[in-house]
């Protein structure tokens, strides 16, 4: 099974991206964000946390219009599967690829620190590991984390099982408290959180390892 | 354009004193044109040229087994074993950060970076230590939100995790905060670049962001004291841009794996000038540049202004010519300015080309070499009378007044806006103690704190100097990390003044004592002097960025304190309540002598910790505060209360040195017992962890309560 991770001038968590992919047993690639095509065979696409192209406008909206996008694009309408994580959750809601937006957090301040999830649905690629319910602890490390979609779009999500993750104690006013959502075919996950950064003993907690090794386990099978 | 003619009111604005002058005058033998003037006061600064400090640094020890590359190069090198090595520096942005507080300390982090990535290391970890006025000043909680807000700025997009860090408030910080940052990279051991240029011919090459007009004169302005003027000089400041110098990191690896690189220099202070002479210096080469063909970024700049310009994010290197190829491709990857702007010459040549003029031909080797070097008058700091009988405060009472007060709460408000786990090797991040980083891919881990007490050093200097560095011997020996090396920087008022000179000079002594001890040498460093508002000097504050190694996961001292673990002092209480927490917080005084260091009892109390690292669960030192603060802060950092057994005073807040609070099991601590009586290491069993208060004799206080209190002062004083 094969990962490529996205490499945007400005990303700065590829490589802990990477690390992950490959703790759980994927053949990872890098793409550089010049790139017109992913490498041939491709099962997901991680597009990691940074400041894609600095972000000194709307996070990520610069980075919807680089030459990947339209490789990443093309990757999520044969089906493919796609991680976005943090600046990545970013660039999949500015790709349209998920809804809504990620606006300035409520506090106007960046907060790093380790949260608590609720795994609200199992039922993906992503988060088959978990049981709905669980509250797993995984950092976050964001500016513009502060989920918004209008009320049509919110009760959709919640209606078609799509929220993936939400806070238990909200910290950055995110509507409806959600920290991850799913695409329509449930192949596309963007989460503002960060499970690299909980995917080793040596991170000081491991709930994030479970998504990747679940990742694994589906796209070896399929 | 006409350049102004040299009078003495223009050679005053520069910095430059008579004798200054004329010793400029004495090199050239002429009167220099107005870009030459320039050069000179930026090369001639306190900033730049250390001529105040220079004869006391030079008795720093500075070498050892473990240093591959002492202070004099952008920063400094330590071996870590299996041909990896360490590359770090703290470096001060005091000045800029109080007159415009976010783009001072962004640009604060920028440097720092830069100086470490020059060097062929990617930065793997910074720390800050911040000094700001009372909480109630009206400036200072701009001040706070700006700095922390810019820091955060810079070093999250950069993407280098904060490990730790320092925050303080005093009233002598009121006219002059301080911001220093620390930065430390990984390199390979044998691929570490110089500033050092060799080769005649050779290409000079301008790297990075285009050149304006921010910053110019901005070195100079560091090396003043501030008056009511200052809003003026918001100017001087520069801005900072971190995804460009994200790239320009990216960029700058990449172009040394290619071999192109024969040196580099990042442009810092005093930028075009003070990089480009550091690489004609160091290689005993001249250097030719025509600026014509510098990047700019605004429209008719003089020669004057763009060998001054402080522009961040900007790189000067030596490329070998027939790689130039390859190095234009890496930086076109990157989209970054690459440009040709000068060369190497044989003769000891600074020559400046602009519209086919020559702007400034001046001899090379003395802009650095002969700058005035001072052996400024001082005087010894005299002793302090001791402080007498001081009534009994509960316990509990005085645990409150500390954990209350903005300088001994949590500080998360502060550390919660840095990214401290981008990287993904983050072991240990800020809050209690040393922070801790993995060496990617290995085993290995590094530690890193910042350390200083400036009210001990205002009492006694050379105490207060060894204190500091002991005190950062101790944080990383508490994580389990065997203490390799440190960079110093020191912040003082005017060294034109004798007491201010004494207390610089009695600082480097007991600097130089405990890293001597210790065995800590000083890799590299900064000072920035002047650290005064209308004559009011800022507290002395050599603050001391220490690394320590860790060779194995196991080695690590995690924070594992249980319900039932038992409270022990490894280290001898006295009781010394002079200069301490406790007597500033509580009885609103600030007197007594700082607490004596005695540099065996640091070394071999640390080496029994390391040694018995195995039996102990958790371990911190005792710094501000003592026993009562130390064993509050395991508490709450565990969520398991404490019961200590003495509720005398001076036993809980004392602040005597040489100390760590340790908690581990009963069969633990009958061990430890046993070692310490074999190893002659004073230790006493102190109390123990338990249930869900902290009990102080007869006094008790929920932990929650507690715990509440030390979440919310900070944010409650600042935010």
């Amino acid at each position: 099974m094969k990962a490529a991770v996205v490499v945007f001038p400005g990303s700065n968590c590829d490589r802990d991206l990477a690390v992950a992919f490959r703790q759980a047993g994927f053949d990872v690639s890098m793409v550089w964000h010049k790139d017109a095509d992913l490498p041939a065979g491709v099962d997901i696409v991680g597009v990691p946390g940074g400041f894609s192209y600095g972000d000194y406008l709307r996070c990520g909206a610069i980075a919807a219009q680089s030459t990947i996008c339209g490789a990443i694009k093309a990757h999520a309408e044969r089906g493919g599967y796609i991680l976005g994580v943090c600046n990545g959750f970013q660039v999949l809601t500015e790709t349209k690829l998920l809804p809504g937006a990620l606006l300035r957090n409520a506090g106007l301040k960046y907060i790093c620190k380790t949260v608590g999830l609720r795994v609200e649905t199992s039922n993906s690629v992503f988060t088959e590991g978990y049981n709905a319910g669980d509250v797993i602890s995984i950092p976050i490390a964001h500016h513009d984390g502060n989920y918004f979609a209008d009320d049509e779009t919110l009760a959709r999500l919640a209606g078609e099982d799509r929220v993936a993750f939400r806070y238990t104690e909200n910290p950055n006013g995110s509507r409806d408290d959600i920290a991850g959502i799913l695409s329509e075919n449930r192949r596309v996950l963007g989460m503002m959180p960060h499970p690299e950064r909980a995917a080793d003993p040596g991170h000081g907690g491991t709930d994030g390892a479970a998504m990747f090794r679940a990742m694994a386990g589906a796209l070896t099978e399929a | 354009m006409q350049e102004p003619a040299i009078t003495s009111e223009l050679i005053e604005a520069h910095g430059l004193k008579p004798d200054e002058y004329e010793l400029i005058l004495q090199i050239i033998g002429r009167e220099p044109s107005f870009t030459e003037l320039g050069i000179f006061s930026a090369m001639w600064n306190e900033h730049c040229s250390y001529k105040s400090s220079k004869k006391w640094l030079r008795t720093l020890p500075t070498e050892g087994p473990q240093v591959i590359c002492g202070p004099g190069e952008n920063a400094g090198v330590v071996d870590i074993g299996d041909g990896q090595a360490v590359v770090f520096k703290m470096e001060s942005h005091n000045h800029p950060s109080y007159i415009e507080p976010f783009q001072g300390a962004a640009t604060g982090v920028g440097g720092i970076l830069r100086d470490v990535f020059t060097m062929g290391a990617r930065p793997i970890a910074s720390m800050n230590a911040l000094s700001f006025g009372e909480p109630s000043h009206p400036k200072t909680r701009r001040l706070v939100n700006g700095v922390v807000e810019g820091i955060g700025s810079y070093g999250n997009c950069f993407g280098v995790p904060c490990a730790g860090g320092e925050v303080r408030f005093h009233p002598a910080y009121n006219g002059n905060c301080l911001v220093n940052a620390f930065a430390a990279g990984l390199a390979d051991a044998d691929k570490i670049f110089y500033s050092a240029a060799s080769g005649v011919g050779m290409p000079v090459v301008y790297l990075g962001a285009k050149t304006g007009r921010d910053g110019v004169g901005g070195a100079t302005m560091a090396s003043a004291e501030f008056d009511d003027t200052i809003e003026e000089k918001r100017p001087t400041v520069q801005v900072g841009d971190p995804f460009t110098e994200k790239r320009l990191m990216e960029a700058c690896l990449e172009l040394m794996q290619t071999g192109a690189v024969i040196s580099i220099q990042d442009m810092g202070a005093a930028g075009l000038t003070c990089s480009a002479v550091e690489m004609g210096d160091k290689g005993h080469l001249g250097i030719k540049l025509v600026l014509d063909a510098v990047p700019q970024r605004e429209e008719n700049m003089t020669a004057y202004e763009m060998m001054l310009s402080e522009s961040q994010e900007r790189m000067l290197m030596v490329l070998r010519p027939e790689k130039e190829a390859e190095a234009k491709a890496v930086f076109d990857k990157w989209d970054l300015d690459f440009a040709i702007v000068g060369e190497t010459i044989a003769e000891d040549r600074f020559l400046i080309e602009l519209n086919g003029e020559i702007k400034a031909d001046l001899p090379l080797s003395p802009l650095s070499g002969r700058a005035p070097e001072y052996d400024r008058p001082w005087v010894e700091t005299p002793a302090q009378d001791p402080i007498g009988d001081l009534p009994q405060v509960d316990p509990i009472d005085g645990l409150k007044a500390l954990i209350g007060s903005p300088n001994y709460a949590a500080k998360q408000w502060v550390y919660e806006q840095y990214d401290t786990m981008v990287m993904a090797d983050s072991n240990r991040t800020p809050g209690l103690g040393a922070g801790i980083i993995r060496v990617h891919g290995t085993d290995k881990a590094l530690a890193f704190t910042s350390d200083v007490t400036p009210r001990y050093v205002k009492a006694n200097p050379v105490e207060g100097g060894k204190q500091a560095v002991a005190e950062a011997y101790r944080n990383l020996t508490a994580v389990g990390a065997r203490p390799l090396a440190s960079t110093d920087n020191m912040n003082f008022g005017n060294p034109e003044k004798p007491e201010i000179m004494g207390q610089f000079v009695g600082a480097i002594k007991g600097i130089g004592a405990a890293c001597l001890a210790l065995d800590m040498p000083i890799v590299s460093g900064n000072v920035s002097l002047y650290n005064e508002t209308d004559g009011q000097a800022i507290l002395p504050t050599p603050t001391i960025g220490a690394v320590g190694l860790i060779a194995h996961p196991d080695e690590i001292i995690g924070c594992e304190v249980r319900e039932g673990h038992v409270a022990l002092v490894v280290g001898e209480t006295s009781g010394h309540l002079g200069q301490s927490a406790l007597l500033a917080e509580v009885f609103n005084r600030e007197d007594g002598d700082a607490p004596a260091v005695d540099l065996e009892a640091e070394r071999r109390n640390g080496e029994f910790i390391r040694a018995n690292r195995a039996n102990i669960k958790a371990c911190t030192d005792l710094g501000d505060g003592g026993l009562a603060v130390a064993a509050f802060e395991m508490a709450e950092a565990a969520g398991v209360g404490v019961v200590l057994d003495d509720s005398d005073m001076s036993q809980l807040f004392g602040e005597d040195q040489a100390r760590y609070l340790v908690a581990c099991n009963f069969d633990q601590a009958e061990a430890l017992m046993v070692a310490a009586g074999q190893a002659g290491v004073p230790i006493a069993t102190v109390g123990r962890f338990t249930g869900s208060t902290v009990r102080i004799g007869a006094s008790e206080a929920p932990l929650e309560e507690l715990g509440a209190l030390y979440r919310s002062a900070f944010a409650e004083a600042v935010a």
